[in-house]
């Protein structure tokens, strides 16, 4: 919408006003009104470092933490378990950090200025999915500590750069589209302690009910059947197999159909509660 | 047009066909839950003039508002924005209205420049052009020096003009302001106050809401007076005014204590009874013509009473109010009023 901006002053004239007013929003009007609100987020992470303590924190304490505790437990020794660890350590950073993606947009929608995005004319998922291209960073600063600190720990991926580049991005898409729940959440819930308290709930059985930490066959019967459904599992492996053996398995396959479904399902329904809400 | 109008406005040549005006609204509601917060109201705002909406807190203003501008749903009723159905094509009714809200819509986490510069480029102004515009208004509104620190630095005054300047952008033909000068000082008020008459200017239709009875008609070309939920009159101020008759007498006398026999002379003269106000010695009398102020001057200084001010005056908004509602505005209103006197 270029609507021309007269001169100081020139006369507001109505009727021309509602002949070039447009009746909806176009797809490149959302996309560059999605990278402008993108453009906010990153200006607001870049004055409020504090919203990168958690994905800073969480891979490095995480990977220390849990190889040493479940290492001699389930693989025998440290070094053995770290390739069956750290990508699981991936999926659980990734799915921490799309958490905190649901809350801040709960936080940022409590604030007048999202009163202004409503009033202005553009497209309605806009304001929902730039915070989310700006979180893309923070997927990726989350991603690349997880591996690095594995890597400090003695891990040797035998994929190679390639296959852990792979395996992050993976995790990063994977992580993005799961998003998209914790933002339906967001635009749902009365608070932003709400959309926590929420997103804990979803949060918790995802990554624990899942093989990230242990393998599948020390399960019982029943658990193991959730864990091999589970998309975080499919995710999981996919990550193991790209980041240790290179291999690009059917479980990537799996795990984009089951990202993309996700998103199908939860941006329309995030947009729609996102308009009635408010 | 007459004065307190119940229900629809009479047919005047503006409303005839809804595109000649700049609002119209027929019935609107709005329900929470069991509350009717606006329960049937029906405005008519004409193209070029400032609209005001007044009532107490709670009377359903700033919901009525946010119905006309696509950000509440209309529960029944209909309303068009210079022949635009609202309901319809809010996308079109967005490209129309610059909203301003109750408590400043800007981000605060950004600078004023930045705030222009974002809501500019949503909507589609090209960079350079946005950056123009930014630096224009930031001038426009005085906020230059402190364009480039953090809204949290910024004074409420302040904010409420980054908030008018950045529903500016376009230079809409419509602007809403919602309580545009609650909390704010006398002196940004009168400013603020500049700035919404110098819109109407350029072309620009206003409709504003407020709770202060002096703004409404300070400003105003016509006022709708709400109270819970409904409309109770219409017309210019001072067909509202006109509306409660007559005109009032204020009397300061130099001595409290002659408040009895000020009393009394009153009574005799008019027949009617004074109106104690809680200043000390002060009277106001209601009267049915204003000639009639001097011969309570003349029974006054008769009996030896002596004056320190005296004025003949319309009576405020405030009267009008109580006047038509049968109830004060409210009492956290009162005193907000009082303050600004």
């Amino acid at each position: 919408m270029s609507t021309v901006i007269a001169p100081v002053r020139e006369t507001v004239r109505a009727a021309d006003r509602v002949a070039a007013a447009r009746r909806r929003v176009s797809t490149a009007e959302t996309f560059s009104q999605t990278l402008m609100m993108a453009w906010r987020a990153l200006k607001k992470m870049r004055r409020n470092p504090e919203q990168f303590f958690d994905v800073a924190l969480q891979p490095i304490l995480f990977t220390a933490m849990f190889a040493f505790i479940f290492g001699g437990a389930i693989a025998g020794d440290v070094q053995s378990y770290l390739p069956l660890m750290i990508p699981g350590i991936l999926a659980q950073t990734v799915l921490t950090t799309c958490m905190a993606t649901g809350t801040q947009l709960r936080e940022d929608m409590e604030k007048g200025v999202f009163d202004r995005f409503k009033s202005l004319p553009i497209a309605r998922i806009a304001p929902l999915a730039g915070p989310m291209v700006a979180d893309l960073v923070r997927y990726t600063i989350a991603a690349t500590l997880t591996f690095g600190m594995g890597l400090v720990m003695g891990y040797r991926p035998g994929g190679g750069a390639g296959g852990v580049l792979a395996a992050i991005l993976l995790a990063i898409f994977t992580g993005w589209s799961l998003a998209w729940v914790f933002t339906w959440v967001g635009t749902i819930a009365r608070s932003a302690q709400a959309v926590q308290g929420i997103s804990m709930m979803i949060l918790f059985p995802l990554t624990f009910l899942s093989n990230a930490f242990v393998p599948i066959d020390t399960l019982p019967g029943w658990l193991a059947a959730f864990v091999r459904v589970n998309p975080v599992s499919h995710l999981v492996t996919a990550a193991r197999d790209l980041a240790n053996n290179a291999s690009l398995s059917g479980e990537v396959g799996w795990t984009l159909l089951a990202s993309v479904i996700v998103m199908v399902i939860f941006a329309p329904l995030s947009v729609r509660s996102y308009k009635r809400h408010m | 047009m007459s004065i307190t109008e119940l229900g629809r406005t009479g047919a005047g040549p503006a409303s005839d066909g809804g595109a000649d005006l700049a609002v119209r609204a027929e019935g609107l509601v709005k329900t929470f839950g069991t509350h009717r917060a606006v329960d049937g109201i029906d405005l008519e705002v004409r193209p070029g003039e400032i609209f005001g909406v007044l009532g107490p807190n709670g009377a359903g203003k700033t919901t009525t508002l946010r119905m006309l501008a696509t950000l509440l749903k209309i529960d029944a009723g209909r309303a068009e924005i210079f022949g635009v159905d609202v309901a319809a094509n809010p996308h079109m009714i967005r490209q129309l209205v610059g909203v301003t809200g109750q408590y400043a819509s800007v981000d605060e986490k950004l600078t004023a420049r930045e705030n222009l510069w974002l809501f500019s480029r949503l909507q589609g102004i090209a960079a350079p052009r946005a950056r123009h515009i930014a630096t224009e208004l930031l001038g426009q509104f005085g906020l230059e020096d402190a364009a480039d620190k953090p809204i949290a630095q910024y004074s409420g005054g302040m904010r409420r003009r980054l908030d008018l300047a950045a529903s500016l952008i376009t230079r809409p033909p419509l602007i809403f302001l919602d309580e545009p000068t609650t909390g704010l000082d006398p002196r940004t008020r009168g400013q603020m106050w500049d700035t919404i008459r110098s819109l109407v200017t350029d072309g620009c239709t206003v409709l504003l809401t407020t709770q202060y009875l002096d703004e409404a008609d300070q400003l105003a070309d016509r006022v709708a007076v709400i109270d819970r939920g409904r409309k109770v009159a219409e017309g210019t101020p001072d067909e509202l005014k006109t509306a409660v008759g007559n005109s009032t007498l204020q009397v300061q006398l130099a001595e409290p204590a002659d408040v009895p026999t000020a009393v009394e002379i009153v009574r005799r003269v008019l027949g009617s009874e004074p109106i104690l106000s809680p200043e000390q010695g002060r009277l106001n009398v209601a009267l049915d013509q204003a000639d009639l102020a001097a011969e309570v001057l003349i029974g006054l200084r008769t009996a030896g009473v002596s004056i320190s001010s005296v004025s003949v005056a319309k009576p405020s908004l405030d009267e009008v109010f109580l006047a038509l509602t049968g109830h004060e505005a409210d009492d956290e209103h009162e005193a907000g009023t009082e303050e600004n006197r």
